[in-house]
């Protein structure tokens, strides 16, 4: 690189300065590769991005205007009223004013916006409290006890292992039993998802936050927690025959008697970890022995289709969380974050020029309302 | 012609701060879009740093009105002056429209802008999915632009202090001392490379 010139006031333009227009080329070229890089232009084939993952579960047939993951749901209203405990545990706002409005939404695993309810193996609860400080609180929690693996890289490849094949219509199971083998704590979940009893409506299944985050008191204290909201609706099992047979809408059907009659309830159970518990892998549960606080209790009091609803723009992101409640270094919380905002992206923009999926068999051009 | 052939203090100050603030924000803004593990600590940094961008503007703004800079040489080419006038009106609007683009971008899709854990700034935009579909193109369609401006300038820059040497990169690069024999304000100032 040639030298800066001592004293630029008489100026001596060189013959052929080629050395000084390589230099600046190479500078631009080099800014320019490591740009691409950091927007992951030019990963290498490996290198699992945000975009990529989101491509990979749409498996190049997405459905227009949905969320990319647990595209049928509905959405719901209503408020939180904290615990006289829960200050203590953290300074959040929601847990010291005396109730805060609610607006969420319920769905179920998959990416199919018009799957049959019933047989559905997750279920899921999306909430927004906003309290009158401004601050918001975002919670999206599943059915599931833990997460299936500990790390983005064992989501994708449970993605890629549980596609059905073209010819069987069903995962490979070779391709399964080598990712069990790469990713053995998926053994658990795959244990969870064939024992655990079914629930006959969203509003008798719990909901858990699955990612340790860290509660900070008022004295800045800070401790790890998991949560769950324990639903106060008594257990009632959905029979086979009913999950079987049962209409595609039958939660959303079930849900509205349910609300024809009443509110739904459930208590927000927090769970604090002991100091060698895991906090950055959800697919670890904590032992039950760990001391649990009920923080408060969920009223649900309508409900409302998504495709209307107060719901359906929001990105319900995890890592949206008020001062009192902060992230911990769990992986899996921070690519839920990376892979919402893909789908929330994708989907307006979707829904902005009206290109919205329709069911299979809908005729015509019309779009959904 | 000695009191205005350099920028002042304050003014390359300002400039190479947010220099390096500006090519940070790019690189994080791209990095936290792609990254599955750097997002939420990125955007943490990314909101407030915008923030605190477009206050600088404003004040650079300001201050270049009160204080011109320093003409460029009789000798530069017409074409060549034109285009470093219409480069700098790009730089600065795609400085001010970026941060207004990401308060107004997350306004419009129901996010929170949120500053610290305990301080948001309000919306100015009410959620509507057109309007953040809209804005979030805008955003990074903006920015990949002031980040091709900027290679632009860097280089332009370079061509001045390597190829020309006509004293246009110096102006913004040292003080005075040289020519007038006061202490130099700014002996840091970074090196072009």
């Amino acid at each position: 690189m040639p030298p800066l010139p001592d004293n630029p006031s008489p100026p001596s333009p060189p013959p052929l300065p080629w050395g000084a227009w390589a230099a600046i080329a190479a500078l631009v070229l080099a800014l320019s590769l490591a740009f691409a890089w950091v927007a992951g232009w030019i990963a290498p084939a490996g290198r699992l991005t945000a975009s990529r993952l989101v491509d990979d579960i749409e498996n190049g047939k997405p459905f227009p205007g949905f969320r990319r993951a647990h595209s049928r749901g509905v959405c719901v209203a209503g408020y939180f009223e904290p615990s006289a405990e829960a200050a203590t545990l953290s300074r959040a706002r929601v847990f010291r004013q005396p109730r805060t409005p609610v607006q969420g939404r319920l769905s179920i695993g998959g990416g199919d916006p018009f799957g049959p309810e019933a047989q559905a193996r997750v279920r899921s609860l999306a909430l927004s409290l906003r309290t009158d400080d401004g601050q918001e609180w975002r919670m999206a929690m599943n059915s599931f006890p833990f997460f299936a693996v500990a790390t983005p890289a064992g989501f994708h490849a449970q993605l890629l292992a549980s596609r059905p094949d073209p010819a069987t219509g069903k995962p490979d199971p070779a391709k399964m039993a080598a990712f069990l083998e790469r990713y053995p704590e998926a053994a658990r979940f795959q244990a969870w998802a064939k024992s655990a009893p079914w629930s006959s409506s969203w509003a008798n299944t719990g909901y858990n936050g699955v990612n340790a985050f860290r509660f900070i008191d008022a004295q800045g204290r800070s401790r790890f927690v998991r949560w769950w909201m324990q639903p106060q609706a008594p257990f009632q099992p959905l029979a086979d025959t009913t999950r079987q047979q049962a209409e595609a809408d039958y939660l959303q059907r079930e849900l509205q008697a349910r609300l024809a009659r009443g509110p739904l309830r459930w208590d927000l159970v927090v769970t604090q970890a002991a100091d060698d518990d895991p906090v950055d892998d959800p697919s670890q549960p904590w032992p039950d022995a760990r001391p649990r606080y009920v923080a408060g209790t969920l009223v649900l009091e309508r409900s409302e289709p998504q495709a209307t609803g107060a719901c359906r723009d929001v990105n319900y992101d995890p890592t949206v969380v008020p001062d009192g409640v902060a992230l911990s270094d769990d992986p899996i919380l921070a690519a839920r974050a990376a892979a919402y905002s893909v789908s929330f992206n994708r989907r307006e923009r979707e829904t902005a020029r009206g290109d919205i999926a329709m069911p299979a068999g809908a005729e015509g051009k019309e779009k959904q309302p | 012609m000695n009191r205005h052939d350099h920028f002042d203090g304050f003014a390359r100050a300002l400039h190479w701060g947010m220099a390096v603030l500006i090519l940070a924000m790019l690189f994080v803004g791209a990095g936290m879009v792609a990254s599955l593990s750097l997002r939420p600590m990125l955007i943490d940094l990314h909101r407030p740093l915008g923030i605190a961008l477009l206050g600088l503007a404003v004040i650079r703004l300001l201050h270049r009105w009160r204080h011109p800079p320093p003409p460029l040489p009789v000798s530069l080419p017409r074409a060549q002056a034109l285009a470093a006038k219409a480069s700098h009106v790009a730089l600065y609007a795609a400085m001010l429209a970026m941060p207004l683009l990401g308060w107004a971008m997350l306004s419009a899709g129901g996010y929170p802008v949120r500053m610290t854990p305990s301080f948001a700034l309000p919306p100015i935009l009410p959620p509507d999915p057109a309007l953040y579909s809209l804005l979030r193109q805008a955003h990074g369609g903006v920015g990949y632009a002031l980040f091709a401006l900027i290679l632009l300038h860097m280089a332009a820059a370079l061509h001045h202090a390597w190829v020309r040497r006509d004293g246009v990169f110096e102006a913004m690069a040292r003080g005075r001392s040289r020519t007038t024999g006061a202490t130099d304000p700014e002996p840091e100032a970074p090196p072009p490379a």
